[in-house]
């Protein structure tokens, strides 16, 4: 064999280089601009909520704070926007700027944790499902099933009436829907992916099952659970929120999103900043959320090119 | 007359965010009436974008050069023109049948909407007829109740057929198969190409048969040509092709495939490397990095496709002596030592 | 003998039902095949769409449980034998699968994948698995450096490369060879046909080689088995197989096999087979092919005949 058989790329002499999956992924989300702007947007909620004792603390306002003098007018109702308090204040006089500030903490917080959790339990469970298959699989599935049609509210209702509202309670309501949502996804990928001939190949090597699943079932299975989780967190989100609203979430004076609605309730004719910084900034972070989790579908999976070519007629020169 | 297709310079080339494609760069051919040119080549040569092109398939591409059916630029005509003329003049068969019919409406409505959209004054009745005619004509028993059937009840071997048929409805003077035989079976392949070469010859149809296996190529065409990196490297009738090759890379193919004429006994002599990719080919001949008698002048200029002793259409586009045709040692001898000088 | 094939059999059941599945027939894709192959030898199996070689191959290797009938490696028997019972076998009979692009994972890298075998046998690890890798690659005639890159940086022809480099790694001394070369390109099939061979030659290899292109076949293989319909009709060397047939099937078949060389093509003689294969489910009575055989009589439907080097009532004259 000569070397040229042996080294086919030195023959053709450029060796150009490949690029992994993740690097294309990447490449492509740089050019989708919804999806950068939508993650700048979750980065810098994410910092502002990190940091958002520094900025109580550089402003001299805690978020409990009741400002008895400059926050509440003279008929005992909440302060408008200005200098000193950027959002106004609430109908105690403490600053809404900051309050908001403390709810992102909360909401990002419970998003992100709850809906990791779930992933966890929802990524194991269904490819346990969708591998073994077999009764495993009907009784995974029939599980799946009663979870998912479970009536939320009264389910959170009855825990919270046992363990009284709290953030962990919270977490632990939005996990165990958010948990079956996956693992319903993640079966259906795993009974594809189990067809695979890659399967058949490890199988025939002598791998195990718990080798097969995690090592090759499992990073084919990180990329649709990538966006799936991105696209769970806003509705995890706005699950904390509904919760918070009702009183079964987190309470007063622990500022949440969802509490600080509820309190604008019967504000809002008169101090429109109560009801409307709260709904815009959860608007915009939910929003943000989901157009980076489509952005990360795309980038991940291109699908259809666009439906309407720019170019749709040959160019023929000469 | 009897030149059908008169191609001239084809150039075909799809910008791309890597860079530019040039799947076809100067490619000239003619097909005559009732005759069979085979294009073969590999992935990347150009071979399908080629025809694709000439026929308006290949939307976002930049196309250069002339394309003439019957006297006619089709590289000039626009939509509704080509249109017209896909389908009743020129008909194309595909490779896989089970996309290019429509899996949910009956074969025998395809074949009639067909006809109807062309021939408006047709019909009903009359077009129905045709179609069972056609499939008939195809080999497909009892056609009058297969009309009815969907594609999907139709085996691989039978949806070719029902291809072809839906390929003749219009009575077109060219045929392009672009490999219309790879997905299926040996024996059922070897029935359908027996089936294109008798309605080839009954109705007087040209063929354009694309594909990459030699093999399926020995037995049907007149004239082969061979395309690598977008350009025809050589052109021969069929017995020249086979026994008098001069290109490296004809030679270099016939030499890889088991049974073939250049692989008699023993072990194989596979071409070193691979295709280039379209978007960096080496300069000069394409083939320059891979070829076995390589000279100082390949990689800085590009061969012409130029005449070859043997007499007939035998073209090749090499820097090589045009004595050195065939497989035996006494041209074996000529190519080593023109790389030597 | 290092392979032993006793009357296998593989039925898949066809269910029908949406709560409780019932059976309603059986796919017979296997149905009753019996083959040897020694140590160093090459045995072709060639056959058309749901002729069962594919399904023959996994029930060698393991991969699917047969529904009757014995296997055998180096005299011991192996079929249906439990997922750690036949552990240690699989470190001798490995599998190179057809599709280059989907029998490696693409998520993974490349020196991950052709370390599996290793890893997963507890036979070598860390930087001695590093280097056993990259002369694997070296072996098989990819560039060592390339290690960490994913499938899809690398052509067909490559992709099957890392395969065979998987394939390897154990030093197995049977390897199950699945339609190894019908996805590539032309020449680079030769490419990796030539690379089998020198492998073979180099470690002392048993292939059992899996194709439907008859020449192919013909090139590689030191014995040829044709399978028709879950049955084998014809086993014999490769030249007589080839080149006098004696069953009609292969004659077919042999007619039918496109060859690049124009003389030869028209010295072939020209058999062309009405209607398409059938299907496994219900295969015709007696001899499988009769209903398509240009030469079937009366007792051909009847009566099954019985496998010798081929199975025919009326088998054709060998060529002189």
């Amino acid at each position: 064999m000569t070397l040229t058989e042996i080294r086919p790329d030195v023959v053709t002499g450029k060796t150009i280089a490949g690029r992994s999956p993740w690097q294309l992924a990447w490449a492509r989300v740089r050019t989708d601009k919804v999806a950068l702007v939508s993650g700048v947007i979750v980065v810098l909620l994410g910092l502002l909520a990190v940091a958002a004792p520094l900025v109580a603390a550089w402003t001299g306002h805690d978020p409990d704070e009741q400002f008895r003098d400059t926050g509440v007018t003279a008929e005992g109702l909440p302060v408008a926007p200005n200098g000193e308090f950027w959002f106004g204040t609430d109908r105690l006089g403490r600053d809404l700027f900051i309050r908001v500030l403390y709810g992102a903490r909360v909401s990002l917080l419970v998003g992100v944790v709850a809906t990791g959790v779930a992933a966890l339990v929802g990524v194991v469970i269904g490819m346990l499902a969708g591998y073994y298959g077999g009764v495993i699989d009907t009784i995974l599935s029939r599980l799946m099933d009663v979870v998912l049609s479970f009536p939320y509210l009264i389910f959170a209702i009855a825990v919270v009436s046992v363990a009284g509202p709290s953030l962990s309670a919270t977490i632990g309501v939005i996990s165990f829907y958010s948990w079956a949502a996956i693992a319903r996804v993640v079966r259906g990928q795993t009974l594809s992916l189990k067809e695979r001939e890659y399967i058949e190949a490890a199988r025939s090597i002598g791998a195990s099952d718990r080798r097969i699943m995690f090592v090759d079932i499992l990073p084919n299975l990180l990329a649709p659970v990538i966006v799936l989780t991105t696209l769970l967190i806003p509705a995890a989100i706005v699950f904390e929120s509904t919760l918070s609203f009702l009183g079964l979430g987190i309470v007063p004076p622990t500022p949440s999103w969802g509490n600080l609605l509820s309190e604008a309730q019967g504000f809002y004719r008169v101090a429109y900043w109560y009801l409307g910084f709260p709904a815009v900034t959860l608007l915009i972070t939910t929003l943000a959320f989901n157009l980076l989790g489509d952005g990360i579908r795309d980038a991940i999976d291109p699908r259809m090119e666009r439906l309407f070519s720019r170019r749709r007629r040959r160019r023929v020169k000469g | 007359m009897t030149r059908l297709l008169d191609v001239t310079d084809l150039r075909v080339a799809f910008p791309t965010s890597d860079g530019v494609v040039r799947a076809v760069r100067g490619l000239s051919f003619t097909v005559d009436r009732g005759k069979t040119l085979a294009i073969v080549g590999e992935s990347g040569s150009g071979k399908t974008v080629s025809t694709q092109a000439i026929l308006g398939l290949t939307p976002d591409a930049d196309i250069e050069g002339t394309a003439l059916f019957e006297g006619v630029d089709l590289l000039k005509l626009d939509h509704e023109q080509l249109r017209r003329i896909r389908g009743a003049e020129i008909s194309v068969v595909f490779q896989d049948p089970l996309t290019s019919l429509h899996p949910l409406y009956k074969v025998g409505w395809q074949i009639e909407e067909l006809i109807r959209v062309h021939r408006p004054d047709e019909s009903r009745a009359s077009a129905r007829r045709r179609a069972v005619e056609l499939l008939g004509l195809v080999g497909i028993p009892r056609p009058e109740r297969r009309v009815d059937d969907y594609p999907h009840q139709f085996s691989g071997g039978m949806r070719q057929r029902a291809m072809i048929a839906m390929a003749l409805a219009l009575n077109p003077k060219l045929i392009v198969a672009d490999e219309p035989t790879t997905a299926l079976d040996a024996t059922v392949q070897a029935q359908i190409l027996e089936l294109i070469a008798r309605v080839q010859a009954e109705f007087d149809i040209a063929l354009i048969l694309i594909t990459h296996d030699l093999g399926v190529v020995a037995d049907i065409a007149d004239e082969v040509m061979v395309m690598y990196a977008g350009l025809a490297v050589e052109r021969a009738d069929r017995r020249t092709l086979y026994y008098r090759p001069h290109h490296p890379y004809t030679k270099g193919l016939l030499e890889s495939i088991p049974g073939s004429s250049g692989a008699r006994g023993g072990r194989l002599r596979p071409i070193p490397g691979s295709p280039p990719s379209l978007i960096a080919i080496p300069q000069g001949c394409a083939f320059h990095p891979r070829c076995p008698y390589v000279m100082p002048v390949c990689p800085a200029e590009l061969p012409p496709l130029a005449r070859v002793t043997g007499g007939g259409e035998h073209a090749s586009a090499c820097w090589l002596p045009h004595e050195a045709v065939g497989l035996g040692t006494a041209a074996e001898a000529i190519r080593l030592q023109a790389k030597e000088a | 003998m290092l392979l032993e094939v006793d009357q296998l059999v593989k039925h898949f059941p066809i269910t029908s039902g949406a709560v409780i599945k019932h059976t309603i027939g059986q796919v017979r894709a296997v149905d009753g095949v019996s083959l040897r192959v020694a140590a160093g030898e090459t045995l072709g199996l060639v056959g058309e769409t749901g002729c069962g070689k594919s399904t023959l191959a996994r029930c060698i290797a393991g991969l699917y449980p047969t529904t009757s009938g014995k296997v055998a490696f180096d005299g011991a028997d192996i079929t249906n034998l439990s997922r750690k019972r036949m552990r240690p076998y699989r470190r001798d009979i490995q599998v190179i699968f057809q599709d280059p692009y989907g029998s490696l994972n693409p998520r993974r890298r490349i020196g991950s994948i052709i370390a599996d075998p290793l890893v997963v046998h507890g036979v070598s690890g860390g930087v001695a698995l590093r280097r056993t890798v990259q002369e694997l690659m070296e072996r098989v005639g990819l560039n060592p450096e390339h290690y960490n890159r994913f499938p899809a940086e690398f052509s067909g022809g490559q992709r099957q490369r890392i395969g065979v480099a998987r394939a390897l790694a154990l030093r197995p001394r049977l390897i199950i060879c699945d339609e190894p070369v019908s996805a590539l390109d032309v020449s680079i099939q030769a490419q990796i046909l030539n690379l089998l061979k020198d492998l073979q030659d180099e470690f002392g290899l048993t292939y059992l080689f899996i194709a439907h292109d008859l020449s192919v076949v013909r090139h590689v293989s030191d014995r040829i088995a044709v399978m028709y319909l879950g049955k084998i009709v014809e086993m014999d060397t490769a030249a007589a197989v080839h080149d006098s047939p004696r069953h009609p099937y292969t004659n077919a078949l042999l007619s039918a096999t496109p060859v690049a060389d124009p003389d030869e093509a028209e010295r072939r003689s020209r058999v062309i087979l009405t209607g398409d294969v059938p299907s496994p489910i219900d295969p015709p009575s007696g001899c499988r092919f009769h209903p398509r055989c240009p030469q079937a009589q009366a007792l051909c439907a009847q009566e099954e005949p019985a496998l010798g080097t081929y199975a025919c009532h009326f088998p054709l004259r060998r060529a002189s």
